[in-house]
């Protein structure tokens, strides 16, 4: 046992207490401001009132916002989930040279900074292709986003895999089943929950995701994220923004949720 | 179908998007950083020139920027370390098991909050008639405001949990003797914490800072929300990408040399074989 002296303890405790106290009341005061009848977030609030949930509701822009940030984040998803599959197959069946360079490509888009991405492609886009007559427009946002996506479906898959045994698969092509039916009722179904696990976890990094999405919109799309930093930039309606937020804080509940129930699911069935 | 046929098709796909899309962007712009902008319609025309290079460390601003940058995401990657070791020992070692599953779905549950909502929750907090003024104002207190501070704490908040999750799982997994060891031969708890501990958890600490130390250094809508007058690499890069790509190109060269000597630096004490 480590033996701390009480002292020691209590110091460690208030560390303990103070960080916890830095991470949620910052949260608390975006959900408990959204409530304001003020325009502006001030603390203490002088009068409480749901006037900006019922603005936020029928506002048209953050439906539009949220609309693109929707199918944005499925196309990224799509792509991701094609992708990540296949080079997590490719990783964890073959041995080949230049396997560790796969990897690093696949990781890169995630490990420079959002902004040099978000950069090269935007260079790509506008001094590139634009040129010579190529419009990316909308799906610029959507291949930036499934490129960093990519990384999310193939960590998950390739997990899974490395814990398959491979001779479940043996005995299914010894017993006469095609390639394509091993696959889908014998290999398949053993990765389910982590490929699942990944969409969820690529769908919520693109949803989230700001910087790279700046510089690859189109003028005047917006995604939700851009939007409440728009509205953050012209602070005259920071209450409609706190509602916004709040429900954003309250959605990314889902994503912890279903992941570890999709854990516990793989445990169980162990 | 033989097995490098099957390698093929299953690598044709990504490697054609990833090589090129993404490496082919990343070399284009490098190329960039080295093509010309026409001065009067500010057309970019390809080229050679190493002006822009030379523009960038002329111009004492982009240097003075380049090194707070740095500093920032130095200062943020300690303060994260200073918050996760204390964090780490008291749920390993001194949480009930309850209190400790409590607390690692505590350190975790941030993470998913959503980035700009973070930036908003740290703006409401220090603004001037925040909650951290009010709050601390009638004991003499007044906080930093948005200013270079602030934008430490912003990033701070942002990544800590990929300090404090490694670090905690690092401790968690020391062996128990080793501190029976340790007080047996009678080390006190700072001691063993300082020789025994630290050297051990040093791969946790070293695999979380590459997270904080490179994230940090390419943001720049913490300092554009929370930062008052700061500026960080990413905010000259953004307000030159459409006036002077090139520039912005050339410029974006300096966060990726950052975090590769950074990345060569940290390999060379081997920690990255151990993650």
């Amino acid at each position: 046992m480590l033996r701390l002296s009480l002292g020691a303890k209590f110091t460690l405790g208030t560390i303990v207490a103070i960080s916890l106290a830095f991470m949620y009341i910052p949260l608390f005061l975006v959900v408990i401001n959204s409530f304001s009848a003020a325009r502006l977030s001030s603390w203490p609030i002088a009068e409480f009132s749901t006037v900006w949930w019922q603005a936020a509701f029928i506002n048209e822009p953050i439906r539009a916002a949220l609309l693109n940030s929707v199918i944005v984040g499925l196309g990224a998803t799509a792509i991701a989930l094609v992708l990540g599959t296949l080079v997590a197959f490719a990783l964890q069946r073959h041995n080949f040279f230049g396997k560790q360079t796969v990897n690093l490509l696949v990781v890169l888009p995630i490990a420079l900074p959002g902004i040099v991405t978000g950069v090269a492609l935007n260079n790509t886009y506008n001094q590139v292709l634009e040129p010579i007559g190529i419009e990316v427009g909308y799906f610029g946002m959507i291949i930036a986003h499934g490129t960093f996506c990519i990384v999310m479906v193939f960590n998950n898959v390739l997990a899974r895999l490395r814990r398959i045994n491979p001779s479940i698969e043996e005995a299914s092509r010894d017993l006469g089943a095609t390639p394509l039916q091993t696959f889908r009722l014998v290999t398949f179904p053993q990765f389910r929950s982590a490929f699942v696990a990944g969409a969820i976890l690529a769908f919520a990094l693109s949803f989230d995701e700001v910087v790279v999405t700046i510089f690859t919109a189109p003028p005047g799309v917006d995604t939700l994220p851009l939007w409440i930093m728009n509205q953050m930039a012209r602070p005259n309606e920071a209450s409609l923004v706190n509602v916004v937020a709040t429900v954003v804080i309250l959605a990314s509940f889902i994503p912890v949720w279903v992941s570890q129930r999709l854990a516990r699911g793989a445990d169980e069935r162990e | 179908m033989n097995r490098r046929a099957q390698l093929s098709a299953l690598l044709a796909l990504p490697m054609l998007w990833l090589i090129g899309i993404y490496i082919f962007s990343l070399v284009m712009l490098l190329v960039t950083a080295f093509w010309v902008t026409d001065p009067f319609t500010s057309k970019v025309k390809p080229g050679f020139t190493l002006r822009n290079f030379e523009q960038i460390i002329a111009n004492p601003a982009y240097a003075t920027t380049s090194l707070r940058t740095l500093g920032i995401a130095l200062a943020v990657t300690v303060l994260s370390i200073l918050i996760s070791v204390p964090l780490g020992i008291f749920m390993a070692k001194v949480a009930s098991p309850k209190l400790r599953a409590i607390l690692a779905v505590a350190i975790t549950l941030p993470l998913w909050a959503g980035y700009l909502v973070k930036i908003l929750a740290m703006r409401i907090t220090f603004t001037e008639e925040g909650f951290f003024n009010s709050m601390l104002g009638p004991l003499g207190i007044s906080g930093p405001g948005f200013s270079i501070v602030t934008v430490v704490l912003t990033l701070t908040y942002l990544w800590l949990p990929y300090m404090a999750v490694p670090v905690y799982t690092a401790i968690r997994q020391l062996p128990p003797n080793l501190f029976d060891a340790s007080s047996d031969l009678g080390a006190g708890a700072g001691f063993t914490i300082r020789t025994v501990v630290l050297p051990l958890i040093r791969p946790a600490i070293i695999a979380g800072s590459i997270f904080t130390f490179s994230l940090s250094l390419g943001d720049y809508i913490a300092a554009k929300f929370v930062g008052g007058s700061t500026q960080m690499i990413g905010s000259i890069i953004a307000s030159n990408i459409n006036l002077n790509p090139p520039i912005a190109a050339a410029f974006s060269l300096v966060p990726i040399a950052f975090v590769v000597i950074y990345l060569v630096s940290v390999q060379r004490t081997g920690a990255l074989e151990r993650m």
